[in-house]
């Protein structure tokens, strides 16, 4: 029996092999860990569901469709209390998405920055970089997330007399106010171009490749794309007859109206979340730079590539290999800790379907289900794509 | 690891099971004091005192039942529970009774599966202002922040009474009325809605309650009152009969004051029966022939219970109002000991 390749040749296989044979014997430990498990588990799930119903407790999730009858202040789509509790959970997933994407890139920028700069040789500047790391790493983030909000509270003053740095935006203890701007008929024709612009970029830049390969010349691709980025829209926008306007903010009565408004929970959240990921972010920056060794570095000196190629064509790519599996975990840690919104009334996923729903149906299995599930399935896309991304820049061995 | 797991497996199980034991009384006298359900913090309902013990409305309720199981209001511990932790509490087995200025309402009763022991203050949710905003009607508060305490009952009254009014507000969700008074103080809501008594006692805890005014519009009904779990009637009726012994003791005015001089016998048959020294009343609940004594020893009458935490003579300055015996033209009425 190959199974057993221990086992003398020609001797006849014994009942006692099982456990005397150390292969057999770890596949039968493991077996039975398994099915304690999966018999716990079941017995944890049927006991559960019969003591439910011991409790004549209704379970299901038929509640999704009644109406959720509660009122939530931040919305990106149109919402009511007449509107369902699934409704109310997708208002709660919206909010919840708005915070992680904000927050990952704020994060992301914030944190390259400033690993790049703990790295610098001037002596203030690495200092004040290590203090920021050293300060907001090692203080919880639920810390944060409230000394934000109470800056916030506090610090700035009532609507009726907030602070106006530039002439529209409003800063108060309730949110800041901005312009938001309002699209006329014609103003398709912005975002059109914008998209016609990133098509000619692409097709530049791929073009620039090429020239390079075949005869070394090198156009200036980042400066063209970005002004041609910029120009384009601005050009298009004039052109149409600018069909757009702002709409202010102004108060009216007890708060400001018009405008975006950017709540202090969201933004306490939002920047809480950011500092705090950034300075992880900023170390694992660090260590992927300090990563690739100081030969390369003078390798492509010698070759006379220029210092701030240098940076991007060799020491960038190799350092990311180091960076982006730690990176992912920290873009999860931050979708998940945004679950902390409660401690500042955040309306997100937890608040609302984890929280006000389950409290007002009593319905906690099944609300606590439909988070998980949530939850699970953002943080499996957004290590999806990040595991995509980490693929594509592996180092390639020619 | 696996062990761990095992052991998470065993506690949640234990956890699940213990719900399913119905003898509420039995597992009581087995801890030895009740586990009371009170509110994290709300000035003369659930507040510490100065030697840290808990004291108030409800808080009384909580020892009275302890008074009626044991004869000693002191076997007893407490739960602090928020407004959207306090069913799981008591759902779980966590808390045997919730006496938590909880609203009764149909769904909370039918769907939630809890068992409502009766009234013990008609209450009616109502709006706080600063004085300073210059507003006199609730309907002046189009546009406005509101601070509103999630999963609770006042939270959905809030919805209805805009909507209906035609009206819009920014909900400013919050967990406990700590949190409210000072996002409240803050600015961060022009307005705080809740039950009115909640109300006055919040407004007795501010710095200067004169700049602070109660509006007059009341925009729901809450019957407040303490409860127990579904599917035990036998622990349901303890906490229903201790509730409605303050309410009779009231109304037969017996007090703390002369409960042991009147449990030596009167003419009086219901106060006879009530006060163990005719007929066999206590065994009827499980509970000692004297426990009625015991409860009015530890705590008071209804009307001792409320002048001491709430009443006109508090910081809270609440007047009985429609929380006043049936005798005196209130709705307070319990049904006959006999």
């Amino acid at each position: 029996m190959t199974v057993h390749p221990d086992v003398e040749p020609g001797r006849d296989f014994r009942l006692s092999d099982i456990w005397t044979n150390e292969r057999s014997r770890s596949l039968v430990i493991q077996i039975v860990a398994l099915l304690v498990l999966f018999l716990t588990l079941a017995w944890i799930v049927n006991n559960t569901v019969q003591n439910l119903e011991n409790l004549g407790v209704e379970t299901g999730y038929g509640f999704l469709e009644q109406p959720a009858s509660y009122d939530i202040n931040q919305r990106l789509v149109e919402y009511s209390s007449r509107s369902t509790h699934a409704r109310a959970a997708l208002v709660g997933f919206l909010n919840t998405v708005l915070v992680a994407v904000t927050g990952i890139i704020f994060a992301t920028l914030l944190g390259f920055m400033v690993g790049v700069l703990r790295l610098s040789n001037n002596w203030l500047v690495s200092r004040l970089m290590t203090a920021y790391v050293e300060f907001t790493r090692n203080v919880p983030v639920l810390l944060h997330i409230l000394l934000w909000y109470g800056i916030v509270l506090h610090v700035l003053p009532h609507p009726k007399e907030a602070i106006e740095p530039i002439s529209g935006l409003f800063l108060s203890n309730r949110g800041f106010y901005l312009p938001r701007p309002v699209f006329e008929d014609f103003a398709w024709v912005i975002p059109a171009s914008l998209v016609a612009t990133l098509v000619g970029v692409y097709l530049f830049a791929r073009h620039a490749r090429r020239v390079q390969e075949r005869t070394g010349k090198i156009y200036p691709v980042l400066s063209m794309s970005l002004a041609a980025i910029i120009a384009v829209p601005v050009v298009a926008y004039f052109a149409a007859g600018s069909p757009a306007h702002l709409d202010w903010p102004a108060l009216k009565g007890f708060n400001y109206k018009g405008g975006i408004a950017l709540k202090p929970e969201f933004f306490a959240l939002w920047f809480a979340l950011s500092i705090y990921t950034a300075a992880f972010i900023a170390e694992i920056v660090r260590g992927g730079i300090v990563a690739v060794s100081h030969g390369q570095t003078e390798a492509a000196f010698s070759l006379g590539i220029k210092p701030g190629w240098t940076m991007r064509l060799v020491v960038i790519p190799q350092a990311l290999r180091v960076i982006v599996p730690p990176l992912i975990s920290q873009y999860l840690n931050l979708t998940k800790n945004s679950s902390l919104a409660i401690a500042v009334g955040y309306m997100d996923l937890t608040a609302t379907i984890g929280r006000i729903s389950l409290n007002q149906t009593g319905r906690a299995l099944e609300c606590m289900s439909i988070l998980l599930t949530i939850y699970l399935l953002i943080s499996l896309m957004i290590s999806a794509f990040m595991n995509w991304y980490n693929k594509r820049i592996r180092l390639v061995e020619r | 690891m696996r062990k761990l797991i095992l052991l998470i497996a065993a506690g949640a199980l234990a956890a699940v099971t213990s719900v399913a034991g119905a003898a509420t009384l039995d597992d009581v006298r087995a801890k030895g004091h009740v586990q009371c359900g009170i509110n994290t913090g709300l000035p003369g309902f659930a507040y510490k005192d100065e030697a840290g013990e808990w004291q108030g409305f409800d808080v009384d309720y909580c020892r009275a039942v302890a008074a009626a199981v044991f004869g000693d209001a002191g076997a007893l511990k407490y739960t602090n529970l928020t407004g959207a932790t306090r069913f799981e509490a008591l759902k779980a087995g966590e808390i045997d009774v919730l006496s938590r200025n909880t609203t009764w309402t149909y769904s909370r009763d039918n769907d939630l599966k809890l068992t409502f022991v009766g009234v013990n203050y008609y209450d009616g949710q109502g709006f706080i202002v600063n004085k300073a905003l210059g507003v006199e009607s609730a309907h002046d508060l189009e546009g406005a922040s509101v601070c509103i305490q999630t999963g609770t009952t006042t939270e959905l009254n809030l919805a209805d009474f805009f909507r209906a009014n035609g009206m819009n507000y920014e909900p400013v969700p919050i967990e406990n009325n700590e949190e409210a008074r000072q996002n409240y103080l803050a600015g961060r809501c022009d307005v705080y809605t809740t039950d009115r008594s909640g109300l006055a006692a919040t407004r007795a805890s501010l710095e200067n309650p004169d700049d602070h005014v109660v509006l007059p519009e009341i925009i729901s009904k809450e019957p407040l009152g303490p409860l127990v779990r579904h599917g035990d009637d036998e622990w349901g009726d303890i906490a229903r009969w201790t509730l409605n012994v303050l309410i009779l003791a009231e109304e037969y005015g017996i007090d703390s004051g002369n409960v042991n001089e009147l449990a030596e016998g009167t003419n009086n048959p219901e106060i006879n029966r009530m006060l163990g020294t005719e007929g066999e009343f206590g065994a009827m609940l499980g509970l000692d022939q004297n426990w009625v004594v015991n409860v009015i020893n530890a705590v008071g009458n209804y009307a001792e219970i409320f002048d001491r935490n709430i009443g006109p003579d508090t910081a809270i300055g609440l007047s009985r109002g429609v929380n006043a015996s049936y005798l005196d033209g209130g709705i307070l009425y319990a049904p006959p000991f006999r």
